[in-house]
This record gives C-alpha cells, structure tokens and sequence, in this order.
C-alpha cells in the first residue's frame, strides 16, 4: 500500500510543475497589461508605471518572473488582488467555505436521492419505476443547469416567492464567521431564524448543482447493480436461500458500491466547474462567481493563483479517490 | 444452377451483416430510436433554417417587444412563440440557434477526436517518454474544471464562438486520447499485429491501418457523449457572455441576454433552454443506444 501511495504521488510531481507552468504562462498572454488594470480609471504617469514595474517585477525575464512566482507560492504568498487590493489567499479562504458548503449539500442531495433510487432501479428491471428513474436521470444528465436554476428561479422565487433570488442569507442577519459555513454558523449562534434564512437561501442552488452528479450516481449504481445482481456469489446466496433483502443489501451493495464511490470522487470536479454557473446565477459568494468576475475584470492575480489553487484541490480530491479506492479494492495495488 | 465461379465477396457480406446486427442491438432500445429520430429532425431544422423560419432571427418588430406565446391572451398570430425584449420572433431564432448548436458539436467533436486519437495512438504505440509526456500533458488539462479551463482559455483568445468552439475542443480531447491509448495498448501486441509488423508494416501503416480500427466502438460512443458536452459547453459559455456573442442566435447566448426578464417574460427563458435540453437529451438516448449495441459484456443480458 505504501508503494502504491509513493508511486502516485511521484506521478503527481510533474503534474503539480506543469499545472503551475499553465496557471502562470495562460494569464501572462492574457490581453491587457497589469499595471493599467491595477491603476484603473485614473491612469498612471511613465515614471510610476516604471516604478510599479520593477516593484512588482514584471521588468524580469519571464522564466525569472515564473520562479519567482513559484517560489512565492510556496511560501504561501499567492499575491495580491489587482482589484480588491487584498491577498488572494485571504479572499479565496474567506469565499472557499461558501462553494464547499453549496458542493456539499448538494453532493449529499445526489448521493441520498440517487444511490437508493438507482438500487430500486436495478433491482426492479424493466420496471416503471426503473424505466421511469432513468428516464428522469437522463434527462437531468442532459440539462443545461444554468437554464435549469433560472427555471427554479421563475417557479419558487417569481410565482411561489418561497425562496430568495441571490446570496447566502437574509441582508438583516449580521453573523462574524466561525467555521465559514453558514449552516453551522448560525447554529453555534443559536440564531433560529437566520439558520432558517440560510437554508432557504441554500436550497435552490444546491438542487441546481446537484443534478447532473444525482443522475450521474443514480445511473452508475443502477448499472453496477445489475452487473453485480447476475455474479455467481448473488446466486449463491439466493440458491442458499437467503432473503432477497439480505442478498441485495449485503451481498450485493457492498460491491456494488466499489465503482459508485469512483464516480462519486470524479464529480468533484465536475461539481467546481458546476459552480462557476451555479454561482453566477444565483448571486452565491462562493469561488465560482469570485473567478468569473475576476476573468471579466482582467484581475491577473486572482486568475492565476485561483487556477492553482482550484487545479490544486482537484488533483488532491481525485488523488483521495483514487488511494481510497485502492483501499477498498486490493486487486488496484498490485497493477 | 449453382455458378461456382461466383466468387463471394466476404468483406462486404461482413460489413452488411455487422451493420444489421448493429441495427438489431441498436433498435432494441426504444429510448435510442426516439434520439435518433428527434436529432434526425434536428438536422432538418438545422439545414432548412431560412426556409423554415416565419420571420427573419435579427428583424425587430418594435411594436411587438416582449409579445408572450399564442396560447397567452396577449399572444400575437404573428409570433408563435412570443417575440424577445428587442421584438425578434422567439421561433425564428429558435430555428437558426439549431444551426449554430449542431455545427459547434460537429467541429468540437471532430477537432478534439483528430488530436486525441493522434495523441492517444502515439501514447499508446510508443509507450516510453512519449506516452509519459502525453499522458502527463492530459493530466494536466484534466485537473482543471473544464468550463474553467475553457473560460480562461477563451479569455486569452479574445471571446467568441470560434474561440470557444476551439476551447472546447481542446478540453474534451484528453478523453479521447486517454481511450485510444488504452485500447491501442491493449491491442498492439495482439497477434495480428506482430503478423503485420513482420509482414513489413511500417509504424504509420500499423498504428493507424491495423490498430485503430479495432479501437472505434469506445471513441464513438466517446464522440457522442462529447457532441452533448461540446454543446452544454458552449451554450454554458454563451450564457457567460464568452461564446457566440449578441445578436448571433445561438441559445446560451439568447439566454443570457434573457436573464433580466425572467420574471416578467418568462418564455424568453423557457424556450432556448428547453431547445438546449431536448437536442442534448436526443444526443445521449443515441449515445446510451450505441453503448449498448457496441458493448459485448452487454450484449448477453
């Protein structure tokens, strides 16, 4: 196991470099120059510009400014916000809790819904409940997800007004962040209401999000029923005349499960990219919108270290996929 | 009777009856038929948009902005299905958006299924410091979200729809050549392959002679999931205001323009969503149909 954990993560090294080399030579070409964009409206005189030049070391030769870059990144200095003026590091911790809590909850709305949903499916094949489940999965599979917000939007905020267009929570509610995630945060308060505010303002973005991987996971473990409903060992245990429950949620599930906690990891990035939509749609202050907005306003900084740190935490969730799956699945190791 | 010197042909009878057992599998799945029948009309739309199309997509009708559907008592008979917030007819531009969808899935496909499959076959072929500087190269594109990717990438050569068609391409290509690698690994040292080598092959011959065609059913089903992708993609960055840009009818790009008046006109919404959905939905019930047919561990259930 220990082998198998050093041999990815050397595999991992190249990737780490080439991730950063793209990060910083994809922002670097670019239209515009960062020193106009940092001074904005007002402009800035030849002399300054020199000055904000050499300050910032955009006079260096590329490679230089690259290593330089790169060795600012590891000592956790991942510049300073054009825009904002604040450090990217800071913005990208204080809005990361927000994305995560909408990815979770939305993570957990698929994986509730769709792995019983896509057992009942299998286990009643040819069905209308099966025929009618995958139906819908399919079609959530195929949605355009920010049409399918927009939609949610007309229906539960514009005819129904039960949930709010935009933000995490009601404007009225002041709460000083504990753990970032809203949910918790106004529990620690004992703030009934403002909890109340937060989910209600949670829950369309969550269902928006959660679509495509709820009928991602639905139709994988419908599939990976089946395959796992016609081996030896299910008849076996059928043949040794065991209830079909026990055979199913025993027998059955625990196998099953193997290639559904697979997909499940790969969603994770799927989920970020996800965001950016949901994000924007919904007005969410999460990292989706904070890099949307951030390529509209030109604002270098943030671009190149949110594509780090974005590549990053992917690269990490698919490296824990992958070693938990070697866990699970000992014939994984010894390839 | 019999004519002895009838010599038969075995490739063509091979290919008919291959093509027909295909067809067998393929028609068993009610669900693949119905896709291939709405993409099918689809296509027709798409070819025959001016002839279709009641009005022009960029004429305003000033006195009819924001007209709601026909079944709506403020409905107009002009404008079956409504008018937008500059007074262009809905369907009109709902019909030339199906040329703009299917020619960006055709490129997307087309662009990142060449570059992959040469990347992949080269990968797979050579192994050794090619296959590990490829497959890195991938790795690399996979681990960025690919809409992010693409953003960034469309940021960098100006917004527009070539631009995003061409970013598109470049972020689906490594599922195609991850797929041809692994096929291609798997098949090159097969027998028929080292019969060809020693029969005098030269690389180009065996990679893409001998080898490849035994790699087609995983890419085409690949190629359909990614005609789906390439089109949620670029109506995605329509949406965002990176792809095809106002007034060009494309769907995300109406969208996006519609957001404002969701509540007030909400057909202005409803309808180039629900075109994206249904062409996306007719893509994948042909692509669960293909998987199906193409895929022998599924053929004995």
């Amino acid at each position: 196991m220990l082998n198998y954990i050093l041999r990815r993560l050397a595999l991992i090294v190249p990737t780490i470099i080439g991730i950063s080399l793209c990060a910083f030579f994809f922002v670097r070409v670019l239209p515009g120059d960062p020193i106009l964009a940092m001074a904005g409206q007002h402009g800035v005189t030849p002399e300054r510009y020199e000055i904000l030049r050499e300050q910032f070391g955009y006079n260096l030769p590329i490679w230089q400014q690259y290593f330089n870059y790169l060795g600012n990144v590891l000592q956790g200095n991942f510049g300073i916000s054009l825009s904002t003026k604040r450090p990217v590091l800071t913005e990208f911790l204080t809005l990361f809790p927000a994305t995560i809590e909408l990815s979770l909850v939305a993570m957990l709305l698929a994986v509730v819904i769709g792995i019983p949903a896509g057992i009942f499916a299998a286990v009643k094949r040819g069905s209308w409940f099966d025929q009618f489940t995958m139906g819908v999965a399919l079609t959530g599979y195929s949605m355009p997800i920010f049409w399918w917000g927009l939609l949610l939007i007309i229906f539960f905020s514009g005819y129904l007004g039960w949930t709010p267009v935009s933000g995490r929570i009601a404007l009225t509610f002041f709460l000083r962040p504990i753990t970032g995630f809203m949910l918790i945060d106004t529990l620690l308060y004992g703030n009934w209401p403002a909890f109340v505010s937060a989910l209600r303002h949670l829950i369309l973005p969550a269902v928006v999000l959660g679509t495509i991987p709820l009928a991602v996971i639905a139709r994988q473990t419908r599939s990976a029923m089946l395959e796992v409903l016609g081996e030896d060992y299910v008849r076996t245990a059928r043949a040794k005349g065991l209830s079909p429950n026990r055979v199913v949620n025993v027998h059955a599930l625990r196998n099953a499960m193997i290639p559904v906690i697979t997909t499940i990891g790969l969603q994770v990035g799927l989920l970020l990219g996800g965001a950016i939509l949901t994000e924007t749609i919904f007005s969410w202050p999460g990292i989706g919108k904070w890099m949307i907005d951030s390529i509209s306003k030109r604002d270098y900084v943030v671009v190149q270290s949110g594509l780090l740190l974005i590549a990053l935490i992917v690269m990490a969730v698919n490296l824990i996929v992958d070693l938990l799956y070697a866990v699970i699945n000992p014939r994984i190791r010894v390839q | 009777m019999t004519d002895f010197n009838a010599t038969p042909t075995p490739v063509k009878v091979n290919a008919g009856e291959s093509l027909r057992e295909f067809w067998h599998y393929f028609s068993v799945n009610r669900g693949a038929v119905i896709g291939l029948v709405v993409f099918a009309l689809l296509v027709l739309v798409a070819i025959f948009a001016p002839l279709l199309a009641p009005h022009s997509p960029d004429q305003q009708y000033r006195d009819a902005i924001l007209t709601p559907p026909i079944w709506d008592a403020m409905g107009d008979p002009r404008f079956l299905l409504g008018t937008d917030p500059v007074g262009r007819d809905m369907l009109s531009r709902l019909i030339h958006g199906a040329r703009y969808s299917l020619f960006i899935g055709l490129f997307v496909v087309v662009g990142a299924l060449v570059v992959g499959v040469v990347l992949g076959v080269l990968a797979g072929y050579f192994g050794g410091w090619v296959d590990a500087l490829i497959m890195r190269v991938m790795d690399i594109i996979l681990s960025f979200p690919s809409l992010l990717l693409a953003l960034v990438l469309v940021a960098i050569l100006g917004p527009g729809l070539f631009n995003a068609m061409v970013a598109i391409a470049l972020v689906l290509q490594p599922h195609f050549a991850r797929l041809v690698r692994a096929a291609v690994m798997a098949e090159k040292n097969r027998e028929y392959v080292t019969a060809a080598k020693l029969s005098g092959a030269s690389h180009m011959r065996l990679m893409l002679i001998t080898i490849l065609p035994n790699c087609l059913g995983p890419l085409i089903v690949q190629a359909t999931l990614s005609f789906s992708n390439a089109i949620l993609e670029a109506a995605a960055l329509g949406f965002l205001g990176m792809g095809a840009q106002p007034p060009t009818p494309e769907w995300g790009t109406m969208l996006a323009s519609a957001r404002e008046f969701i509540l007030r006109a909400p057909w202005v919404v409803t309808f180039p969503g629900l075109a994206i959905l249904i062409t996306v939905l007719a893509i994948n019930l042909i692509g669960d149909g293909l998987r199906d047919a193409l895929d022998p561990k599924l053929k004995r259930s």
